[in-house]
């Protein structure tokens, strides 16, 4: 088991924080491997919303990749079953975003509007599963995969929330009436992507 | 083999224990306990919370009118909330204008009853009730419209207002089909009332109207709820003009029932449409009504008939007819049913003839 491999747990954090940079600008989950498409080209017509839904991605990202870790770690490896991951994955995360929304619903009426109505959005999304399957291949620990899941959902909230300022301001521009919506859109996620090479070397 | 057992066990073992850790949460946080609503300050009702105020009140046999069953895209169950319905949800903002979200108005059927509520209904609504049915009989009128006939049951009779309209409710009858319910006009002379008559035409692939043509057999039991809306004829004594087209035809049916029930002398003129000769019906019927009413008249418009249907009367679209039959409608009440293209561009013409704009009623399907 791979939960401090290397050293002590102070090093383990230094390596979570690290990791979890990496994942907001360098490997940026949906600018560099494109996961989560489907909402950020939907939801991205407003900053408010995008904001919304951002934040719920975070909320969901971290807390599914620390429980996913769990169950891979901790019930699938030592019953060699890892072939079941992709079955116990998406079961652990609807029943978590159920979960949730319910406790949401009940507790903070403010916060199920500002983002319990997204969370059925997110069940589906792929960046979730995305994250959660990028930190078994790479073998994270507990520790750095918490930091790894926060990192992939603030990277994506920063792309959405990014794309919704510019599809604001792209209102007021003269499109060729073939390219509206979400061809734009695209062809900014790209342009967005080749930015976001450039932070490429900032870490090692 | 062992393993075998072991992985679907170790798997099975965590879904369901997932599943019961949403059940058992469900239980407690959903579980609202019991809430009290109170109805125009007099009626007080206590129901079990965590359900949407829409069916929280349907249990309680009070039927607001709603044409998509609680999904949030008809937009028709709206209802006063004076107190206790929390913030206005994203899912309601379209149907609400601005002056409606500040009268507190809100759609029952997103409304949660998480607790205490105090709302406003219109007292109307409070007569409004399930009735079981029997099916009669049914009347081919086109080739793809029928006429269907309920006799009521259980209450015997309902007193309805020509003009107004019931919710039949479209069991499972298949494999795969949620239930549902629609929306129809009644058809039939509200002094007759222990019978129901409603035009339907087949919508292909409608899961409501398959029923009806398909599977319905006399004798069966019907649930109907109502009668429902706003669509009247009013107290004075203009002159209306009535349009229809398709299965529009059925209020204005009931309508010259009561007026000839009441031996109105009003001025009305009916301009009826259908695309060929084939979707037109009920000629009898509405040479018998200007027969007995003295100033009704029925003026029968077709859109493109064919050579070998002879056809002598009025052709063109209906608004066509309306535009060539009159040339001031200033004083005139205008009375509309049937598609919402045909509505809007019915209420144009009318408004282009002179006709003020608060004197025209319609009922759109949607």
């Amino acid at each position: 088991m791979i939960l401090f491999p290397s050293g002590s747990i102070s090093s383990e954090v230094w390596l979570a924080v690290v990791t979890c940079f990496a994942a907001v600008f360098t490997q940026n989950i949906l600018l560099s491997y494109f996961l989560g498409m489907c909402s950020f080209v939907a939801v991205s017509k407003e900053i408010k919303t995008a904001v919304g839904l951002g934040a719920a991605v975070v909320l969901v990202m971290t807390c599914t990749t620390v429980l996913n870790w769990m169950a891979y770690w901790w019930v699938l490896v030592p019953l060699k079953l890892e072939f079941y991951q992709f079955i116990l994955f998406i079961i652990i995360i609807a029943a978590f975003v159920q979960f949730l929304e319910m406790v949401l619903d009940r507790y903070s009426p403010s916060l199920y509007l500002a983002l319990g109505i997204f969370l059925p959005l997110i069940t589906v999304n792929c960046a979730i599963l995305g994250a959660v399957l990028w930190m078994v291949i790479r073998g994270y620990s507990l520790i750095v995969s918490t930091g790894f899941g926060f990192g992939c959902g603030v990277g994506w909230m920063m792309a959405i929330v990014a794309m919704a300022g510019i599809r604001q301001r792209l209102d007021e521009s003269k499109i060729p009436a073939g390219l509206r919506g979400p061809a734009i859109t695209l062809i900014i996620a790209g342009i967005m992507a080749l930015a976001f090479v450039g932070f490429t070397g900032v870490l090692q | 083999m062992a393993e075998l057992f072991i992985s679907v066990l170790v798997i099975s073992g965590i879904a369901a224990g997932l599943a019961l850790l949403l059940v058992l949460s469900e239980k407690t946080f959903q579980n609202y306990g019991p809430c009290k609503i109170v109805i125009n300050d007099k009626k007080e009702l206590t129901v079990e919370g965590g359900k949407s105020l829409l069916a929280s009140l349907k249990a309680e046999k009070i039927f607001l009118p709603s044409a998509c069953g609680g999904r949030g895209t008809c937009g028709v169950c709206k209802c006063k909330v004076l107190d206790g319905a929390g913030p206005l949800l994203p899912t309601e903002t379209p149907f609400l204008n601005p002056q409606e979200q500040k009268d507190n108005i809100r759609l029952s059927c997103q409304v949660k009853v998480k607790k205490g509520l105090s709302i406003e209904i219109p007292a109307a609504l409070f007569d409004i009730r399930l009735y079981q049915a029997r099916f009669a009989e049914a009347t081919n009128l086109t080739y793809d419209t029928k006429r269907f006939r309920f006799q009521l049951v259980e209450p015997a009779t309902m007193n309805f207002t020509a003009g107004h309209y019931v919710q039949i409710a479209c069991p499972v009858y298949k494999k795969g089909i949620e239930e549902v319910s629609r929306a129809y006009s009644i058809a039939s002379d509200p002094k007759d009332n222990r019978f129901i008559d409603l035009i339907v035409r087949r919508v292909p692939n409608g899961i409501c109207t398959t029923w009806m043509f398909d599977y319905l057999k006399a004798g069966d039991a019907v649930e109907l709820v109502g009668p429902y809306g706003e669509f009247r004829l009013s107290d004075t004594q203009s002159p209306m003009v009535f349009i229809a087209g398709g299965s529009g035809m059925a209020p204005f049916v009931s309508i010259l029932h009561q007026m000839r029930n009441v031996g109105s002398t009003r001025k009305a003129e009916y301009f009826f449409g259908g695309n060929g000769v084939r979707d037109l019906y009920l000629h009898e019927q509405m040479a018998e009504f200007e027969k007995n009413l003295s100033a009704f008249k029925f003026v029968p418009v077709v859109c493109k008939p064919s050579p070998e249907d002879n056809w002598q009367g009025q052709t063109g679209l209906v608004t066509d007819a309306v535009r060539k039959n009159f040339t001031d409608l200033s004083g005139h009440e205008g009375y509309l049913c049937g598609s919402p293209g045909m509505i809007d561009a019915s209420i144009k013409v009318l408004i282009g003839l002179g006709m003020s704009e608060k004197n025209i009623y319609y009922d759109k399907f949607s």
